[in-house]
């Protein structure tokens, strides 16, 4: 035994006595991880929020949450002498007189986008690969739970400099909580600590971006990462992989190593893209102050899309015994982006509803076998790119000479017309891509060589495909329709048969696949 | 299901393939160097960081071709930054796939669901619990804790009370009175009718008795656009007609919409936009929405001259300026 092996059993032996932990860790240690670079996305979103919390705890030594009036005499020459509030003040006194305070900030926000971005894409991946299923719902629902807070957050964060781009960012937050009906002046009041802007909004909303959202940040991240540890990680479907089992590397050392190296990656990037890419270069935009704007005022890619919904909302206001109802307002900033969130949360138990399946899956579905599924996220991509579209709609007309009028109309019938669109194309394209694959596994790949044959006739030479890609290709489930009866064996209506008529309905379009080869055709082709 | 292929027999499982670096010894010393210089890079990063913390002044630019003009310090230490973290990285992640063991392995799952005698048990512990709390026999002890739990939640709430006064009539109005007069923002300087010629636009304050200090709050619901317009160019009825003097017509310039400044005027079309959400307002007559979201014309505010022929307010606001909410009363 080197005496390095012997400390380190001095110091193990010490933990152990004292918390019993080698039997776990021993366990931990060989823990499996499947590998597929679609799994990186999630690790992206946790080094993000580390960033985040490292670059923001540097940012709070100098940042002044007050709105309180001062004078800047600081060294950027275009605001001095300018009256602003003492954050604004301190932000600028970040960029410009902090050694790496403005590569900090730029590293601050970068993250931000980069941990949104990743979120969507970890949601996307979880959505297309059905990972969500059964025993996976919860961490769904947390999941959600993660992104609702991070538009919330991001919001709140890039407001707390005060600046003339987040004070009207502000605006049409304060007008968002004042159109919601019987209580939302009184909640304006009370966040705003009396009329928009008042003075007390920017420190309240600094408690609640460095304490209480990352707090429940931390705990709920927390709890996502356990859950994935002990349900253990979903894997792609292939050979030996089974619903019984998991094949990856375990954690020491190479996961280790791997995901630990990663970390120092994605913050390595981030730093560069900070280093040489500006953004929210908040001197540029001036103070804050309600009378004034700058043409251009966009939200964050995240919130965009919020206020593209916005933009396309018809003129509609109810007035009826003194009072208002801003339709314009509350349809697109608060019922749709209820109605999308809430749907997302439960969609698990929707899918659970259509096809009946009950079981556990660990085994991840390619997106073209499940084609409603597929189709479905489609559409609602779609939908957020129609209203991300419509948010930069005075970019997009100043940078394209076109009409913002053009743009508002393509986007408001667009609304309607194009999600339903790409979901039939999408679920179209994915029947195909099965058909593909069944002429793939019946004949084998396509060459591109040409043979002409004694008699004349011209016919491609097909190459046999591996035995692993034939095993992936035949490894799904064929989908099945739930069989509902609207009587029972007696010939009595059942009650519920809206319900059971709509179930069968939403199974049969479900279940819409390719048939999978079967053991028949395949000897068939063999005698051939 | 017999119409489905069996499974390829596991034992088909790829066989760990050795890589360069498990069978050639040079090729696993070349490995063991491309990870040293990696890490090297790494801290030849942290020295770039250092030094332009410390010896790069930040009244120095380069320029960069595409990035255009850029702060050397913040790039020293930015680039700095970003190689001693990246290489690191990378470091770690070429040492894992070339040189560390490079076997996958096998775990296996069980069910989550716990087996029929544990669920048995906890219902009968829980059962055991809940009886031993006697809630259904003890009514006196159920009520009072209803009620004291009750009554607890409301002081929480209560407490939040302070955050803000209530609203009143504070959104109804604004610092234009009868007679108020309308000073130039920024100057706040009177203005004479003559002051304006046709097409002008100028943004107007109140005048107030603190000029130089208007709460932010007061801003945001004060601003007023005049404009000036040939006569007949309105298609106003009689009585918006009247509130104009002399072709000069007063807007609210905070949007209807959503409280944004209403900043954009196109002299060619007199329609006024809000850069917020694009909603656009017809000057010639009386600020009716012609596109966007926005429900309700910009509130006119009603002007005509003093005896010094100075511009000022005939009446305050006759409806609430900004964005609705529930107590506007939009008649």
């Amino acid at each position: 035994m080197t005496t390095t092996e012997k400390k380190i059993g001095t110091a193990a032996n010490f933990v152990d006595e004292r918390l019993g932990a080698a039997k776990w860790v021993k366990k931990s240690l060989n823990k499996v991880f499947p590998d597929h670079w679609t799994f990186m996305f999630g690790e992206v979103c946790m080094y993000s929020f580390i960033i985040l919390l490292l670059s923001g705890t540097f940012l709070t030594f100098w940042f002044d949450p007050s709105q309180k009036e001062v004078v800047y005499n600081g060294s950027y020459e275009p605001l001095q002498g300018l009256k602003m509030s003492a954050a604004y003040a301190s932000t600028l006194n970040i960029s410009f007189e902090v050694r790496g305070g403005l590569l900090m900030r730029q590293i601050h926000h970068w993250a931000a986008n980069i941990f949104m971005a990743a979120i969507v894409a970890h949601l996307l991946r979880v959505f297309f690969t059905g990972a969500f299923r059964k025993p996976r719902e919860f961490n769904w629902i947390l999941g959600i739970l993660l992104l609702t807070l991070g538009l919330v957050e991001g919001l709140l964060g890039y407001s707390l400099p005060d600046d003339l781009l987040s004070g009207t960012g502000l605006r049409i937050t304060s007008a968002i909580i004042q159109a919601i009906p019987v209580v939302g002046t009184y909640a304006a009041f009370f966040l705003f600590g009396g009329e928009f802007p008042g003075t007390d909004f920017i420190p309240r909303i600094f408690t609640l971006h460095i304490l209480i959202i990352p707090g429940i940040f931390l705990a709920v991240i927390t709890i996502h990462v356990m859950l994935v540890w002990y349900q253990k990680h979903t894997q792609f479907p292939g050979v030996g992989r089974t619903e019984k089992n998991v094949v990856g590397h375990p954690i020491l050392p190479v996961y280790m190593a791997k995901a630990g190296g990663f970390f120092f990656v994605v913050f390595g990037i981030t730093a560069f893209i900070s280093a040489v890419a500006s953004i929210n270069p908040i001197w540029l935009y001036g103070p804050y102050t309600p009378g004034q704007i700058s043409a251009g005022s966009q939200p964050d890619w995240y919130m965009g899309w919020l206020d593209g919904l916005v933009r396309m909302a018809p003129p509609l206001e109810t007035h009826a015994f003194g009072h208002t109802i801003s339709w314009n307002i509350l349809i697109p900033a608060v019922i749709v982006p209820g109605i999308i969130f809430t749907g997302m949360a439960l969609y698990p138990f929707i899918e659970s509803w259509i096809t009946g399946d009950k079981r556990e899956h660990h085994l991840l579905d390619r997106p073209r076998n499940v084609p409603n599924r597929t189709a479905l996220g489609v559409m609602s991509i779609t939908f957020v790119m129609i209203s991300l579209i419509n948010g930069g709609n005075d970019i997009i007309a100043t940078n394209f000479d076109l009409s913002i009028n053009q743009i508002m109309w393509f986007s408001r019938i667009g609304i309607f017309i194009l999600p339903p669109l790409a979901f039939i194309i999408t679920k179209r394209l994915c029947l195909s891509l099965q058909r593909a694959d069944r002429e793939l596994l019946l004949h084998g790949a396509e060459t591109g060589r040409l043979l002409r044959l004694p008699h004349g006739e011209f016919v491609e030479v097909h190459a046999p495909i591996s035995p692993e890609k034939a095993y992936l290709l035949q490894s799904h489930e064929q989908l099945v329709p739930l069989e509902i009866e609207d009587v029972d064996a007696r010939g009595v209506r059942r009650p519920g048969a809206i319900k059971n008529k709509l179930q069968r309905r939403l199974s049969k379009a479900h279940a819409v696949s390719v048939p999978k080869v079967t053991e028949q055709e395949l000897k068939e082709i063999e005698n051939h | 299901m017999s119409n489905e292929l069996t499974p390829i027999d596991d034992s088909a499982l790829p066989q760990h393939a050795p890589r360069a670096t498990d069978v050639s010894p040079a090729s696993e010393k070349r490995a063991e160097q491309q990870v040293a210089i990696l890490f090297g890079l790494s801290g030849v990063g942290s020295l770039l960081l250092i030094y332009s913390y410390i010896f790069v002044k930040d009244t120095v630019f380069i320029f960069i071709p595409i990035m255009g003009n850029q702060n050397a310090q913040q790039l020293g230490i930015g680039i700095g930054m970003a190689m001693s973290l990246f290489f690191i990285g990378i470091a770690a992640i070429h040492w894992a796939k070339t040189l560390m063991p490079d076997k996958e392995i096998v775990n296996h799952r069980h069910e989550f669901r716990s087996s029929d005698e544990d669920r048995a048990e906890l219902v009968q512990t829980v059962k055991e619990g809940v009886a031993g709390v006697q809630l259904g026999r003890r009514k006196l002890i159920k009520r009072s804790l209803g009620a004291a739990i009750g009554l607890f939640a409301l002081p929480p709430v209560l407490l939040l009370r302070d955050l803000g006064p209530l609203p009143g009539k504070k959104l109804e109005t604004t610092n234009w009175k009868v007679g108020t007069r309308l000073l130039t923002d920024p100057g706040n300087r009177p203005i004479l009718a003559s002051d304006l010629e046709v097409g002008a636009v100028v943004q107007v304050l109140p005048a107030v008795a603190d000029m130089e200090h208007r709460p932010l709050s007061d801003i945001a619901k004060d601003p007023v656009l005049l404009i000036r317009l040939r006569p007949e160019e309105f298609q106003l009825d009689a009585e918006r007609l009247a509130m104009t003097h002399e072709g000069i017509i007063a807007f609210s310039k905070i949007c209807s919409h959503m409280g944004c400044a209403v900043a954009l005027y196109e002299q060619t079309t007199k329609h006024l936009l809000c850069p917020c959400h694009q909603s656009t307002f017809d000057v010639t007559r009386a600020a009716k929405v012609i596109f966007g979201p926005a429900a309700r014309p910009l509130p006119q505010l009603d002007i005509t001259v003093d005896a010094e022929g100075y511009l000022v307010a005939r009446a305050p606001f006759n409806e609430a300026v900004g964005p609705s909410f529930w107590e506007r009363n939009s008649q």
